[in-house]
């Protein structure tokens, strides 16, 4: 639409004209601030681990394992050069020979969000699925962190008591929003 | 034709005086919008409702996602 929009200016005699092909999902993605009554929603990018493990597909089962355990950690986002998410691969199904790839044992394809996502819908979703955790990436599929759903679940916990708190100082300055608003794109 | 910017020239544009146009319907950029943003919904975007914009100027346009 930004494209066509931009069109239609030059044919309206601008004559520098430029289009954010991002938009505004990718505004929130690079975590950059908004404006409006929606810009307090947190959303699944503020909350994922933008440090989680990432792996190539040749890596050897050995190392990777080696790597997460040291780390603490109990999996591995496969990516490639461009750190477009390939697959998924956790610490038990690295038990295998450990000459073996991590192409062998992942699980490809996982399930991946967007940034944007407002997080109370996406942590009552992982709630009813049972998932621990889930992928953030990019429209274009390039990672951008892992979301556990215990910091989201804390996450939403302190913002409903700051919430609560204000509400207590000045109730009619600080209405409570019933649930966070749908999207409008 | 109209140039692709990212993040970084979307800042410095506006820094220097450019226009950052929100193409979505009114009630998206109601809800959430870019910092500094004006809602011109691509709908209406004609001679009249441009009038008041400087042509020379430089104008940004985005929507909700990549395009």
């Amino acid at each position: 639409m930004s494209d066509r929009a931009a069109s239609r200016l030059e044919s309206l005699g601008f004559t520098r004209v430029y289009r954010y092909s991002p938009g505004k999902d990718g505004w929130l993605t690079m975590a950059l601030p908004t404006e409006g009554p929606d810009a307090a929603t947190p959303r699944a990018g503020d909350v994922a681990d933008r440090d989680a493990p990432t792996c190539a597909l040749h890596d050897r089962l050995g190392d990777v394992r080696d790597r997460l355990r040291a780390a603490g950690e109990t999996s591995c986002i496969v990516v490639n050069d461009q750190q477009v998410v390939l697959g998924r691969v956790r610490l038990e199904a690295l038990d295998g020979d450990a000459e073996q790839t991590v192409e062998a044992v992942m699980e490809a394809g996982p399930t991946t969000v967007r940034p944007s996502e407002p997080l109370d819908a996406l942590i009552e979703r992982m709630q009813k699925r049972r998932a621990a955790s889930i992928v953030v990436s990019t429209a274009d599929g390039v990672l951008v962190g892992v979301l556990h759903r215990a910091d989201g679940e804390r996450r939403l916990s302190e913002q409903k008591g700051s919430v609560l708190d204000s509400a207590a100082i000045s109730p009619a300055a600080n209405p409570t929003r019933a649930g966070t608003p749908g999207r409008s794109r | 034709m109209p140039v692709e910017i990212g993040h970084d020239e979307v800042q410095q544009l506006i820094a220097a005086g450019a226009y950052l146009l929100d193409v979505r319907e009114r009630e998206g950029y109601d809800a959430e919008r870019l910092p500094g943003a004006v809602s011109l919904p691509i709908k209406t975007l004609d001679r009249e409702t441009t009038d008041h914009l400087d042509r020379n100027r430089p104008v940004i346009t985005y929507c909700w996602e990549w395009t």
